[in-house]
């Protein structure tokens, strides 16, 4: 009985773990467990894609009740505070449909983030994996989320025929810094949520508040004067290099470099933690 | 390329973040007062394992014995790889099955198929391979209707079944396979029996965490009995579950049929 597949003999096939590690062999450790998880991207993929069709597996309408619940949203909200703020309904609109979406994307992100080595304890505990191959897939399952309530985007532009114009393809860049971004939120806070079993709560109040200082239910010119402080706000101008281009206005310049510095600054922080704590995660779990 | 475990006097310790030990306020705190911090430098820690050298190459069948919490069990994940040293170091060369987990991975949301594919690309099979892989394990599991509907609903012994098959199907040059492995309803354990001798005689090198005399002697040819996270005695099986037990062992009537029937 000759059945059994055979394990390839690769590259991977060689572990050389050793304690006494120098900056430089942890630097080597984390790149090569960042390329190898990005590497298994079908894996990920799967993964993600199962995350979402076993949340939604057996109902009707599946992931697009995120569509539904995120539509209701909008227009209840939009209207409210349209009224409240005494907005132009064609013009609030469009921008709470988009600020909300692609908020909830960044809250879902970080909220995931917190968990991304918690929640897979079984699997770091008894098969070894590049780190990067959990933080992708939290990062591709809410890509896969966020795809679905943009539909909402696209539904009040065509209704209320409010499309932004060419400017729009700008925000391709944007997303993808968004997504270097997302990467570093997974490893960074997967590793300190581990360690710390207080980081997530004040991640969720952090989060809370930034959903309100962020400018996702009014909108920057409302400051009048002082609409430059929020350039010190890095959620702020981490969704507006998104948001604006979608928009049909590109955010400004003070907006785009604070942006790239704070980005810069999650990719650094991220870096040195992983480097430092990737082989200790496993005997935090 | 040829296969070798080379172990180096790895020690592996836990840090016990018990309690609110491991809470910001205590890290916070500790930055602040003095005797926190003395407190915090002292932490608890479990030593699992202390000082270990071993030395495997192909053809070596090596046994794992001890009581419980000696280290066995996280000596063979270190050896897998996910528990990094935290002193010494551990090289492995060749492809390498760790099963250590008898649910390793399975959802049970998923359906049979779905667990098999996906443990196929844990694996880094292509997707011909996973067919292949799926077409075994089923056979061997007899889940015929069953492989498409969740293992939610499997019965205790499909589930089994299931998990043996899988963690069976692919044949590595180094292999490393916790006792969980052995146990099993009677009727069962013949066959897979068979199946696990087929893939332990396939494999270059073997390391076994196990309580069963029988099976360690019958498989492997070297034992290593783990005290306290520390190697107690390192030598041939037999002489080495004499000082482990405190008695002579023999192989029973049964497992000296079984041996005579070919050196695994």
């Amino acid at each position: 009985m000759e059945s059994s597949t055979h394990l390839q003999p690769s590259e991977h096939a060689v572990l050389d773990l050793s304690a006494d590690q120098r900056w430089g062999d942890r630097n080597r450790a984390a790149w090569r467990d960042i390329r190898e998880g990005l590497s298994q991207w079908r894996l990920v993929w799967a993964l993600a894609l199962l995350d979402i069709r076993l949340k939604y597996r057996g109902s009707l309408l599946g992931p697009f009740w995120l569509t539904i619940s995120t539509g209701a949203m909008v227009a209840a909200m939009g209207i409210l505070y349209a009224v409240l703020f005494r907005l132009d309904l064609r013009d609030y609109i469009p921008y709470l449909g988009l600020s909300l979406v692609l908020w909830g994307f960044g809250a879902a992100l970080v909220a995931d983030s917190c968990a991304v080595f918690t929640a897979s304890e079984g699997m770091i505990r008894s098969v070894r994996m590049p780190f990067t191959l959990y933080a992708a897939r939290i990062v591709v399952r809410n890509l896969i989320i966020l795809a679905h309530n943009f539909v909402v985007v696209l539904v009040v532009n065509t209704l209320l025929w409010t499309w932004p114009g060419g400017v729009a393809w700008l925000a391709l860049p944007g997303m993808v810094l968004w997504l270097g971004v997302s990467l570093c939120l997974g490893l960074l806070l997967g590793a300190l949520c581990a360690r710390l079993h207080d980081v997530p709560p004040i991640v969720a109040n952090l989060m809370q508040m930034a959903f309100f200082l962020s400018a996702v239910i009014w909108k920057p010119e409302q400051l009048g004067e002082r609409e430059w402080m929020l350039a010190l706000n890095p959620f702020f101008c981490l969704l507006e290099v998104v948001r604006g281009p979608l928009i049909g206005r590109m955010p400004s310049d003070l907006v785009l470099g604070c942006a790239l510095f704070y980005s810069a600054v999650l990719f650094v922080v991220t870096w040195l933690v992983f480097a430092r704590v990737r082989g200790r995660i496993a005997f935090w779990l | 390329m040829s296969s070798a475990i080379d172990v180096e006097g790895l020690s592996l310790s836990f840090p016990l973040y018990h309690g609110n030990a491991r809470s910001l306020k205590k890290t916070v705190l500790s930055t602040m007062t003095g005797r926190m911090a003395a407190d915090n430098r002292n932490r608890v820690v479990v030593e699992a394992l202390r000082d270990v050298n071993l030395r495997l190459r192909p053809g070596d069948r090596l046994a794992l014995v001890g009581g419980n919490g000696a280290g066995k069990t996280t000596l063979l994940r270190a050896m897998a790889g996910i528990y990094e040293p935290v002193r010494g170091r551990v090289r492995v060369q060749g492809s390498l099955n760790a099963l250590v987990d008898p649910h390793l991975g399975m959802n049970p949301d998923l359906t049979g198929r779905e667990n098999i594919t996906l443990r196929g690309m844990y694996l880094g099979l292509d997707r011909r391979a996973i067919e292949g892989l799926a077409e075994d394990v089923a056979a061997f599991a007899e889940l015929t209707d069953f492989l498409d509907l969740p293992v939610r609903i499997y019965s205790t012994g499909m589930i089994v079944r299931l998990g043996f098959a899988l963690a069976t199907s692919v044949r590595p040059q180094v292999l490393l396979m916790d006792e969980w492995f052995l146990a099993g309803d009677a009727g069962f354990m013949e066959r897979a029996r068979e199946r696990l001798e087929n893939l332990v005689r396939g494999v270059e090198i073997l390391v076994l965490s196990s309580h069963v005399p029988d099976v360690v002697l019958q498989w492997c040819t070297r034992a290593v009995w783990m005290d306290q996270g520390r190697v107690r005695a390192d030598g041939p099986t037999a002489e080495v579950l004499e000082q482990y037990l405190g008695y002579p062992v023999q192989m029973s009537e049964w497992a000296r049929q079984r041996s005579a029937a070919g050196p695994l």
